[in-house]
């Protein structure tokens, strides 16, 4: 029995001794093992009588738990050291950037053109749109401006010499939806539009977006009542808004909209923001609407002019010159 | 137009301050845009006389003159050539203080002493005469306060009127606007009407009635152009901008302002046999009075003697037969052409003027005869002379009717959600100058006044109403809407989903001009004629785009130059390509990438982009639509030829991607290289809807191919071969590896595919499979050229 003490002393010493997982597996097969020390014990069993039996058996068998569960301790702790020592390696600077692309961005004037539609979208203007390359008819004629008007002078036009024009509004979708569909109309139309005009608050492309709500008993109280709401919600502030008498051969009575502010010198100041009106009975004769019937207002207004009031852009050329440092400041 | 503020004041002069007066108008339509000072502020300055004026001992460009301030004489040393003896003179006096603060001080100018200053027009800011000093007429009272004597204490107010309102161009139509904004009388001035003192007429004759309904002219003999224009007549001519030149001139210009007749005069003896008006013949010349020489078409209206053309009617007199130094008689003229006959044609020969812009927008046709008369006795209150009596030819078949309009009491109501009393409503329309014709419980009937060409139906009375009564004090109210949700498809992808996903992609979307310059257009697109401007704004912006790619090109270019080493851009917008069915306006979607894969990392090398980037991003575009696209190699101009597929959708080409064609980028000066693609938006806007398949039970088998062939096969020609020759139960070929190299013959590749089988209602063997590899690998060699890599 002092053999059997003595053995698992040094099998428990060999245990501690284990440098690495081979060493402590060997110690495991040295004295665990089919044919290891402790276990080569219980084949001397058999020289001991029936009633000595278990009792030495048991010792041995405590004998070989002790072993095993010295192993087992030594086991964990070295996973739990292999893996903190992985953990140190494998640690890294967290803050480093990320991999993969940049993101990119939307054109200020998408990004105005889509949050403007959404507003109207929300009261359910769908979006209509219609072709850049205009005939005379849909831009001007059914607009109530004869060939000759001088509003014509309002627009610098370019043309193509056989009929056809850049369109200079987006209002001839007005139009061309008119032609197509019977009231209640409620649209909203985005788009680029064209005058032969260039300066520093002038490009020869631009984009307007045209509104148009036809349906009975629409009054000039409904027009003014939305446009003050769209302002207020599009520069989320509660405005102060005046409607100003103008001509648009196409509405009538004509509004022009502006937005008070208080300038430099704590004078209240205004600025045009966007032009509207009832739709001119001659615009639905010729689109085939019932005027005793319907009624309807009509708005347009410059895209550029409000992402420059919303966002701070002084230079109207900014928005052509797709330079990515101005681009990417929308992003 | 600019207008003097004191003389609208002597028609109509409410009791509001200027910036009350100017908040008004632009609030009932008329504009504002913009209000100066009738002079700069300075104070001190009187009317003088130089009394003696001497050479300067010291200086020969000064003289030390005595003037007159009324009570004593001041001495004053002046440099300016007009200083003479016997003129009234603006007299800054010792203590007066000059715009710009500018204080008058004694002063010893070359040892002579100075006590003021004479003053120019352009010193006290009225107008920008600097040419000498000031001469003030001999009339002048000496010592007022020159503010005072020209009545500086004015503002010239510029109103920016729309083309509907032609009747506010003048005094007295401003007036008359004012008046019915503060319910007020107007005043005009009275004009008795002339007697004729001698019978002397001159034939007119109109050919051209239904241009010019109405044409008075009258003679006026010996007159003496040698006088000058009143001052205030000079001044309110100066302050409506326009200039004083002679006295017939003046006067003419003067009821063009006052009045908003224009008028024009003939220097009488140029004039040969008759006056007709007649409509040019094609080609017939004439010397505008500003010297400029014009061919006429035979739609230009004109004036006429017995010879030849005198004048554009409505637009511009001619030189021969202007009024100059050596005339004595005149014949004066006050006509009325139809706004029709005179829109647009003074644009069309490159001409605005004063006249022109008032007949296009209509001028009162009953207004010639107090306009004449008018003009009669200012003249002659200037120059003298023996007025004729007035001849007038008028059809009064070609003038302007009458308009009748209703206006319904109900519908006014409903337009405005709104009642306005309806006294105020008749007081309104009635001060307008509209004449009430009959009236019941449902409305009104007006006819229109001779001046306002832009009221005819029952929408412009609302107008008016609500206009005089203000928008702002009309209510607002929020429309309400029968509600309804709009169909729209489920397979539509927004575009604003595509556009995003480009974003996620790293790419700037961009804008570029829709007009661009055709030499450059055609380095990228010669199979497409581009429609050209016919007045296009610069040579650069000639043509329209038959292609994206020109403009974002040039915004990699703009961006290239700004040391920008990666650049993604893509643009949506139309493109304009004629064709035989028509112009095609067609929106497509493009892109172009250019520099380093990632943006500037710290983790690996920076690589460059290359076609599969973009091809990769295009992809991932298309796949939103799950449509089924297949890329081609097709060559396109601007494509590098190795480099460059057409895009297609059921056999039909929707686009094309590639290298830029590095001759291009050379040729642009650009570095490269650069990657572009353009898609059909149309084509790849239009998705599927999902349709739900069983899923099998059943495992997947799967064989891997490594086959050797002609590096110049395409794997798509592989991939269809694969997929005609494997039978029915193939689901996937996937392909894992591309080699060329060692062990690989040159011009020879290596490709590595995965191909996976799966029955949805049994297992299948490994015979079938195997026996379907064999008929793949069979067709592949006798298709494709292809053979196992050993």
């Amino acid at each position: 029995m002092d053999h059997l003490k003595q053995l698992v002393t040094d099998g428990l010493n060999a245990v501690a001794q284990a440098a690495d997982e081979a060493a402590l597996d060997h110690v495991r097969v040295q004295y665990l093992g089919k044919k290891g020390e402790l276990t080569q014990q219980l084949k001397s069993l058999g020289q001991l009588s029936a009633q000595e039996r278990p009792a030495a058996g048991a010792k041995i068998n405590e004998a070989k738990q002790q072993v095993q569960d010295a192993i087992t301790v030594k086991r964990t702790m070295m996973a739990a050291n292999a893996l903190s020592k992985q953990l140190a390696v494998e640690s890294i600077d967290v803050t480093l950037p990320g991999r993969g692309q940049d993101f990119g961005g939307l054109h200020p004037v998408t990004m105005t053109i889509e949050r403007i539609q959404n507003f109207f979208a929300q009261i359910g203007f769908s979006v209509a749109q219609g072709p850049e390359i205009e005939d005379d008819y849909h831009n001007f004629e059914a607009l109530n401006i004869p060939a000759h008007h001088p509003a014509r002078a309002m627009h610098d036009t370019f043309y193509f010499g056989d009929g056809t024009l850049l369109r200079t509004h987006t209002s001839g979708v007005q139009v061309r939806t008119m032609e197509k569909q019977q009231p209640p109309i409620r649209i909203i139309c985005p788009g680029r539009v064209y005058r032969c005009d260039s300066d520093q608050t002038h490009s020869p492309m631009f984009h307007q977006i045209e509104g148009l709500l036809v349906d009975d008993n629409i009054s000039f109280a409904d027009l003014k009542g939305i446009l003050h709401n769209f302002l207020n919600v599009f520069f989320e502030r509660d405005l102060q808004v005046r409607f100003r008498p103008s001509y648009f051969p196409f509405t009538e009575p004509s509004i022009e909209v502006d937005i008070g502010y208080l300038g430099e010198d704590g004078e209240q100041k205004w600025l045009e923001v966007l032009g509207c009106g009832m739709v001119h009975p001659k615009v639905f004769e010729h689109s085939g609407i019932d005027t005793e019937k319907y009624t309807g207002f009509a708005f347009g207004m410059g895209v550029e002019r409000l992402a420059m009031l919303r966002y701070g852009v002084k230079d109207l050329r900014m928005f052509f010159e797709n330079d990515l440092r101005f681009l990417a400041q929308f992003s | 137009m600019k207008f003097s503020e004191q003389w609208l004041r002597e028609w109509v002069n409410p009791a509001l301050s200027s910036d009350e007066l100017i908040a008004q108008i632009t609030l009932a339509g008329l504009e504002v845009d913009d209000v100066e000072s009738a002079a700069g502020e300075f104070s001190g300055v009187i009317v003088g006389e130089i009394m003696s004026a001497q050479q300067h001992p010291n200086a020969d460009k000064l003289r030390v003159c005595q003037v007159s301030d009324g009570a004593t004489e001041i001495q004053v040393v002046c440099g300016a050539p007009n200083a003479r003896v016997g003129i009234k003179v603006a007299f800054a006096t010792v203590g007066a203080v000059l715009p710009g603060n500018f204080k008058i001080k004694k002063a010893k100018l070359r040892q002579e002493e100075s006590f003021g200053m004479l003053c120019s027009a352009a010193e006290l800011e009225i107008s920008d005469e600097n040419e000498g000093i000031m001469e003030l007429a001999a009339d002048a009272p000496i010592g007022t306060d020159v503010r005072e004597y020209l009545n500086l204490n004015d503002k010239i107010i510029d109103v920016d009127l729309t083309p509907n309102r032609g009747d506010c161009l003048s005094i007295a139509g401003l007036a008359r606007e004012v008046g019915v904004l503060n319910s007020l009388d107007v005043t005009a001035p009275e004009h008795p009407e002339l007697a004729p003192q001698v019978d002397d007429v001159f034939p007119v004759k109109v050919s051209a009635p239904e241009h010019c309904p109405r044409f008075l002219g009258r003679v006026l003999n010996n007159i003496d152009i040698t006088q000058s224009s009143p001052l205030w007549l000079q001044e309110k001519l100066r302050r409506c901008d326009l200039r004083s030149i002679d006295p017939v001139v003046d006067v003419t210009n003067y009821i063009l302002l006052e009045m908003g007749q224009p008028m024009h005069a003939y220097d009488l003896d140029k004039v040969n046999g008759s006056i007709i008006v007649r409509m040019a013949s094609q080609g017939e010349s004439l010397t505008l009075l500003d010297g400029q020489k014009v061919e006429l078409t035979n739609e230009t209206l004109v004036i006429a003697d017995n010879e030849g053309v005198l004048g554009m009617a409505g637009i511009m007199g001619g030189a021969d037969t202007g009024v100059g130094e050596g005339t004595h008689n005149v014949f004066l003229e006050a006509a009325f052409f139809n706004p029709i006959s005179i829109a647009g044609k003074a644009r069309s020969y490159g001409l605005h003027t004063d006249a022109s812009h008032r007949f296009e927008r209509g001028v009162d046709y009953d207004l010639q005869r107090k306009a004449i008369d008018r003009a009669t006795m200012l003249l002659q209150s200037i120059v003298g002379g023996e007025a004729g009596p007035i001849v007038e030819q008028v059809s009064a078949e070609h003038l302007p009717s009458l308009s009748k309009v209703t206006l319904r009491k109900a519908r006014l109501e409903s337009l405005l959600a709104y009642k306005i009393p309806h006294q105020k409503v008749l007081d309104i329309l009635t001060r307008l100058g509209l004449t009430l014709v009959s009236s019941d419980d449902h409305g009104w009937t007006f006819t229109a006044p001779s001046w306002r060409f832009d009221i005819a139906i029952e929408a412009d009375l609302v107008e008016e109403v609500a206009r005089v009564y203000g928008y702002n004090n009309l209510p607002s109210t929020n429309p309400v809407a029968t509600m309804e949700i709009p169909s729209k498809s489920e397979v539509e992808r927004p575009l604003s989903v595509l556009r995003r996903h480009m974003v996620s992609c790293g790419y700037q979307e961009a804008i570029t001009y829709s007009m661009v310059e055709p030499g450059l257009l055609a380095k990228f697109d010669d199979q497409n004629k581009p429609v050209e401007l016919l007045n296009p704004i610069s040579a650069d912006m000639a043509v329209m785009r038959t292609s994206l790619w020109p403009g974002l090109v040039k915004a990699l270019q703009h961006n290239q130059n700004r040391q920008q080493s990666r650049v993604r851009l893509f643009e949506t917008g139309q493109r304009f390509i004629p064709s035989k069915q028509g112009l095609q306006q067609q929106d497509v979607f493009a892109g172009l990438i250019y520099g380093s894969r990632h943006p500037e990392s710290w983790h690996g090398k920076a690589e460059q982009v290359d076609y599969f980037d973009a091809k990769g991003d295009l992809e991932s575009l298309l796949e939103i639509s799950g449509q089924r696209f297949s890329f081609e190699a097709e060559e396109h101009l601007a494509l590098h030829p190795g480099q460059s597929a057409a895009v297609q959708l059921a056999d039909k080409t929707i686009g094309y991607i590639g290298a830029m064609h590095p001759g291009l980028v050379k040729d642009l000066g650009l570095d490269g290289p650069v990657f572009m693609f353009e898609v059909d938006l149309a084509s790849i806007s239009m998705g599927m809807l999902p349709a739900y398949e069983t899923l099998s039970k059943f495992p997947e088998m799967r064989r891997d191919l490594a086959i050797v062939l002609d590096q110049k096969t395409s794997v798509a020609k592989v991939t269809q071969n694969i997929e005609s020759s494997a039978g029915e139960w193939l689901k996937s070929v996937r392909l894992f590896d591309v080699y060329q190299g060692q062990g690989i013959e040159n011009g020879q590749k290596s490709l590595a595919l995965g191909l996976t089988w799966q029955h949805p209602e049994r297992t299948l063997t490994d015979d079938e499979v195997n026996q379907w590899v064999e008929q793949v690998v069979k067709h592949l060699s006798q298709h494709a050229g292809a053979s196992l890599r050993g």
